[in-house]
């Protein structure tokens, strides 16, 4: 093991130190605020690791231990690939992990000694699992890092879990990822038995020398994405995000923004060697994509609860990323995912910020909130611009780069529904800006600014949603990577000022509509009334999944349960039962008279008689 | 002589017993004592065969002979290879932990533990014996005891009299402890007798009389006899390990037995109903198991889904986890069935897993009855603000039981699935992936009504968290848990050199 192996080991091994310590060292997870500032070290150690590996400019090296023996050589290993791609991930990961963790110092300090402990042990353990994940290099240990992810979601969601809404919430959020894991789990499975390996650049070679047909590729990969549709919360997955918001709000901003829930985008980039032989699979991904991408925006228009909105518009900008994955752009899209990390993190700190102070999330709560708290409102509008896609803001970048990417691949509807998504983006971004932070108060309240513990970290994730994007070349020129829509000249001027038109155009509307407060919306509600019921009612997806819920899963287990107990039981019962009523019924001939007994014989002797005879 | 290590595990807890049963009478303190220190010399000298296991020898180790009558071809010969390693390393930890969570027993409380560690002795018997005869006798001692510890010290619970047999059910007293005292005792006796038959038949067909499993397992039996053989030991061993549809047993009498007895039943005797078809059916009449193997493997998948499905139903804690113990067994009967080195590995890694998951589940939910007098889920909910020890356990336990990578019950499920779709029978796959995820409803939905959302403040004011003694099981097990869960191959090694044996065996040395 070299030098920088041993940088990668211990990238992992500070957040895993934390967690191993938080667990073990009982008094000082219930210490609470140092409990999270060791957590917060450890954390900042994986960052400061995964900079000086990147800077010291050694990529693509990978190595392994054995963690599933087999008689002939291990079968299953756990390893670790350090490439450009992971590289930049992990750097991504640890500094909006450190951040959060920073914030939440502030946001959680009125929790008591113990449940705050508690946070900073699953925080470990998600920054641990998450950088596993990004670091994994094969099949099987992506599967493990993968599902503990899934597993700190659902404990950081039920964090309050003496909430009805967050124990639901973190349940729903565990069996809806968990379905998607089915898909991924047997494409793994599959593909073990057939290449007899779970190494990526093993399987990568094999799909290049064009080993493996190319319906069995067609196959594994729609089920890896199934997998990765659960995560990202892809259409008809996304259904689990929105209730994820019942969770604390820094644990969103890390966990259902920035990174866990980019893991899908990660997973189809990561693989994208394997995605790329499979020409159906990436159109079905741009499809679902952009379809997923049209529908959050749709629905982030219509909510009142400001998490709510952001989470919609996580659901959409993902459905943004997977849609360039679907036209091969796989740079832009994880540049998107680079962009996108921090600015929707910062306006989710900033919507915390706002929470914390108002004690509410709705939106119909908050107003003129910009005199009370200059810095938040500075962090969320810049945010804001950046998803916004307005120049010199990170998205404007990114996005333009998909959008470069979707419509030069001549997909026509795709690109219609990406734009139609920039529009909304803007409209429903500004309309929580100036009905959270402008428009008149409507409720007494007296905000104030949230101390600086929480600031800081927003001003930092502020200054990377202006300027993460500016370095758009240096990171194309370090992924070494030339789109091939770069060479279409005329339409490198033409998309960004469609996109950047549409995106102020929707925040103008915004504008007049909830600052100026013309009664358009309320007509438009009016005429379009069965669109907007249907939006309401989220297009009745999640009673779509009640109903299977209850009436076929529930239905189907009471009916076995009742056979197993009525039937399946009731034949040992019978048997039972006959052979007691057998007993009761032979008892009557063992009267224990001797007259009986000798007309029994008499009777016996007579039958014996007439079949002689 | 080298020192009788097996013999020791296996003799310890009987001298337990005996003390117990000599001097015990209203010196609880003393039994308990005595009860700890004999099962930990056991647990103490299986982590020691852990350690000095060899894991490049496939056949028996630590081999201990005694002849007894010789032209009879019967020994007290014991030993163990990498299965049986597993599984008694899973017996000395479960008993272990047992003897903690039966600390506030307070009625007969010395004749309960002669009585669990007579049974005990019986279960670690089976697993090192290498002589038929000791095994059944073996067998046989750890399935009577069941019948008074039910019996007398187990709860009973009332089951509503419905259906086509309602008049039965209140004629026979479905629900009491002493129905299912019996119930059980009756058809695991019933399953014996197979097994017996099938020992005899092995027995008299034998070119020369012998009992030694290590002599027959070298003699090859016309096929016809094999899978006459391996269906009796099947059919036989088959109950204890609640095969659909002979399981019924395992929900009414886990539910009414106490906490300790519930672990040890369902943590170790249903592995050792398993063990059984693994070493005697599989083992001594190979080319039946393998030209039986798609029933077992079939019922195995209705055995996932269907105690899954079951569980769900249930309304009763105890009887949820008794059914998701049925479910998980199903995935050891899987495993055995793919006839694959990896299936295999994954059946024997799932009887250790699911030994120590649902100990921990029978530990917690006697906590929880103890605590909250009720085991009904509804009557349950927001216990993790009271117990948040017992809250975590229980999540522990129910993560590895849908398969959460990172715990035991994983490295398990995922080993026999990648068998499932190596076997000859691929669609196994896809029913059994099923059935994890109808686990992962069940469990989850579970510990949300009982441990998460509101507490009722006025009922349940006086609700706490495990204390003392009650630490011990829920500690050592979710660690155990945790521990295989990252270091599978701690015990992977030795369990893997069995495997390749027992397939080699039974699909001939191929590829």
């Amino acid at each position: 093991m070299n030098s920088n192996s041993i940088l990668v080991f211990l990238v992992l091994l500070a957040p895993f130190w934390s967690t191993l310590v938080l667990t073990v060292v009982y008094p000082l997870r219930r210490s609470g605020k140092p409990a999270g500032i060791f957590s917060i070290l450890c954390i900042l150690g994986s960052l400061v690791f995964s900079l000086i590996l990147l800077f010291s400019k050694n990529f693509d090296f990978s190595f392994n231990f054995s963690w599933l023996p087999s008689l002939s050589g291990p079968m299953a290993q756990v390893g670790f690939w350090y490439d450009k791609i992971s590289g930049m991930m992990i750097i991504v990961v640890s500094l909006v992990a450190l951040m959060v963790q920073i914030y939440s110092l502030g946001y959680l300090s009125s929790e008591t000694k113990p449940s705050l402990g508690r946070y900073f042990l699953y925080q470990s353990l998600f920054a641990f699992s998450m950088l596993g994940l990004v670091l994994a290099n094969n099949f099987l240990e992506l599967f493990i890092f993968w599902e503990l992810v899934g597993l700190c979601s659902y404990l950081l969601i039920g964090f309050w879990y003496h909430k009805p809404e967050a124990a639901k919430a973190a349940v729903k959020a565990f069996w809806v990822t968990r379905f998607g894991d089915i898909g991924l789990i047997i494409a793994i499975i599959l593909l073990w038995n057939k290449t007899g390996t779970f190494d990526y650049q093993t399987i990568f070679s094999l799909v290049e020398s064009g080993a493996l047909e190319q319906s069995f590729l067609i196959l594994i990969s729609i089920l890896i994405f199934l997998g990765a549709m659960g995560k990202s919360a892809q259409f008809p997955l996304h259904i689990w995000l929105p209730d994820a918001m019942e969770g604390p709000t820094p644990v969103s901003a890390l966990i259902h923004a920035a990174t866990m829930v980019a893991a899908g985008v990660y997973l189809v980039i990561r693989l994208f060697p394997f995605f790329q032989a499979s020409p159906f699979t990436l159109n079905l991904i741009a499809y679902i994509g952009s379809f997923t991408a049209l529908l959050g925006a749709v629905l982030a228009s219509k909510q009142d609860d400001i998490k709510r909105v952001l989470a919609y518009s996580t659901v959409s900008q993902l459905g943004f990323m997977m849609a360039a994955l679907g036209v091969g752009a796989w740079v832009a899209s994880y540049f998107h995912l680079f962009t996108h990390a921090y600015f929707k993190a910062l306006l989710f700190l900033a919507a915390g910020s706002v929470i914390h102070a108002v004690g509410s999330n709705s939106l119909s709560a908050m107003g003129k909130l910009a005199q009370k708290m200059k810095w938040t409102s500075m962090g969320f509008l810049f945010g804001a611009l950046a998803l916004s896609g307005v120049w010199p803001f990170s998205g404007f970048f990114s996005k333009d780069e998909i959008l470069l990417g979707v419509i030069t691949s001549g997909k026509i509807i795709p690109s219609i529904f990406l734009l139609l998504t920039t529009f909304l983006s803007g409209f429903y971004i500004f309309r929580v800006i100036f009905l959270a932070f402008f428009s008149t108060a409507k409720s007494q309240i007296h905000p104030h600014e949230s101390p600086k513990v929480m600031l800081f970290p927003i001003l930092i994730l502020a200054a990377l949603a202006l300027s993460s994007g500016l370095i758009q070349q240096n990171f194309l020129n370090f992924l070494e990577e030339t789109p091939t829509w770069h060479s279409f000249s005329a339409l490198k001027v033409i998309v960004p000022a469609i996109s950047l038109g549409l995106g102020i155009l929707g925040i103008f509307l915004a504008w007049l509509f909830f600052q100026k407060q013309k009664k358009v919306p309320q007509v438009l509600a009016l005429s379009l009334r069965p669109i907007s019921k249907a939006i309401d009612n989220k297009f009745y997806l999640d009673n779509f999944y009640e109903f299977m819920y209850a009436q076929g899963m529930l239905l189907l287990s009471f009916l076995i349960g009742w056979i197993d107990r009525y039937l399946v039981d009731g034949m040992v019962n019978l048997a039972a039962w006959s052979t007691g009523r057998l007993g009761v019924l032979l008892r009557v001939f063992q009267t224990g008279k001797a007259q009986d007994y000798l007309i029994g014989i008499g009777l016996g002797v007579l039958i014996l008689i007439i079949w002689i005879l | 002589m080298k020192f009788p290590i097996l013999s020791m595990i296996v003799l310890s807890p009987f001298l337990g017993a005996i003390l117990i049963t000599f001097l015990g009478k209203k010196r609880p303190k003393l039994v308990r004592l005595v009860a700890t220190i004999t099962t930990s010399i056991s647990l103490l000298l299986s982590l020691y065969l852990l350690f000095i296991f060899d894991k490049s020898i496939p056949g028996y180790q630590f081999l201990e002979k005694i002849n007894m009558v010789e032209s009879l071809g019967l020994s007290y010969t014991v030993g163990i290879d990498g299965m049986s390693l597993a599984l008694v390393l899973l017996t000395a930890i479960i008993i272990f932990s047992g003897v903690f969570a039966s600390w506030t027993i307070k009625e007969r409380d010395h004749e309960f533990y002669a009585l669990l560690l007579v049974l005990v002795t019986g279960v670690f018997g089976v697993f090192v014996s290498l002589d038929l005869l000791f095994f059944f006798l073996f067998y046989e001692l750890s399935v009577l005891p069941m019948y008074l510890l039910i019996g007398i010290w187990g709860s009973s619970k009332k089951i509503p009299p419905k259906g086509p047999m309602a008049k039965m059910i209140i004629d026979l007293g479905l629900g009491r402890k002493e129905y299912a005292a019996m119930k059980l005792t009756l058809y695991l006796l019933f399953g014996s007798a197979f097994i017996l038959v099938g020992i005899l038949a092995l027995y008299f067909k034998a070119p020369h009389p012998t009992f030694s499993i290590i002599e027959l397992e070298k003699f090859s039996f016309p096929l016809g006899f094999q899978k006459l053989v391996f269906s009796f030991f099947y059919f036989g061993f088959g109950i204890l390990a609640g095969i659909w549809p002979f399981h019924t047993w395992s929900p009414d009498g886990h539910a009414s037995a106490p906490t300790a007895v519930s672990m040890l039943h369902a943590g170790v005797l249903m592995k050792l109903g398993a063990y059984g078809v693994v070493r005697l059916g599989m083992g001594l009449s190979s080319d039946g198991a393998s030209e039986l193997a798609i029933i077992v493997g079939t019922i195995a998948i209705i055995n996932i889904v269907y105690g899954a499905f079951s569980a769900m139903a249930q309304t009763d804690l105890k009887y949820v986890i008794a059914y998701s113990s049925v479910s998980h067994m199903g995935i050891v009967m899987l495993g055995a069935a793919t006839l694959t080195e990896v299936g295999m590995n994954g059946a024997i890694f799932q009887m250790f897993a699911h030994g120590i998951m649902t100990g921990l589940f029978f530990a917690i939910v006697g906590l929880v009855y103890e605590k909250s007098h009720t085991r009904e889920i509804r009557e349950m909910g927001g216990f993790g603000k009271k117990m948040p020890g017992v809250a975590t356990a229980f999540v522990i336990g129910g993560l590895s039981s849908l398969g959460l990578p990172g715990l035991s019950g994983f490295v398990a499920e995922i080993l026999t699935f990648l068998g499932a779709w190596k076997s000859s029978f691929q669609w196994w796959l896809f029913p059994a992936v099923l059935g994890t995820f109808v686990t992962a409803v069940y469990v989850l939905r579970v510990a949300k009504l009982i441990f998460f959302g509101q507490l009722d403040e006025g009922r349940y004011s006086h609700l706490s968290d495990a204390q003392g003694p009650e630490w011990v099981s829920l500690i050592l097990l979710s660690a155990i848990l945790i521990i295989f869960g990252f270091l599978p191959f701690v015990l992977l090694y030795p369990i893997d050199i069995t495997s390749v044996g027992l397939i080699h065996k039974i699909m001939g040395p191929g590829p």
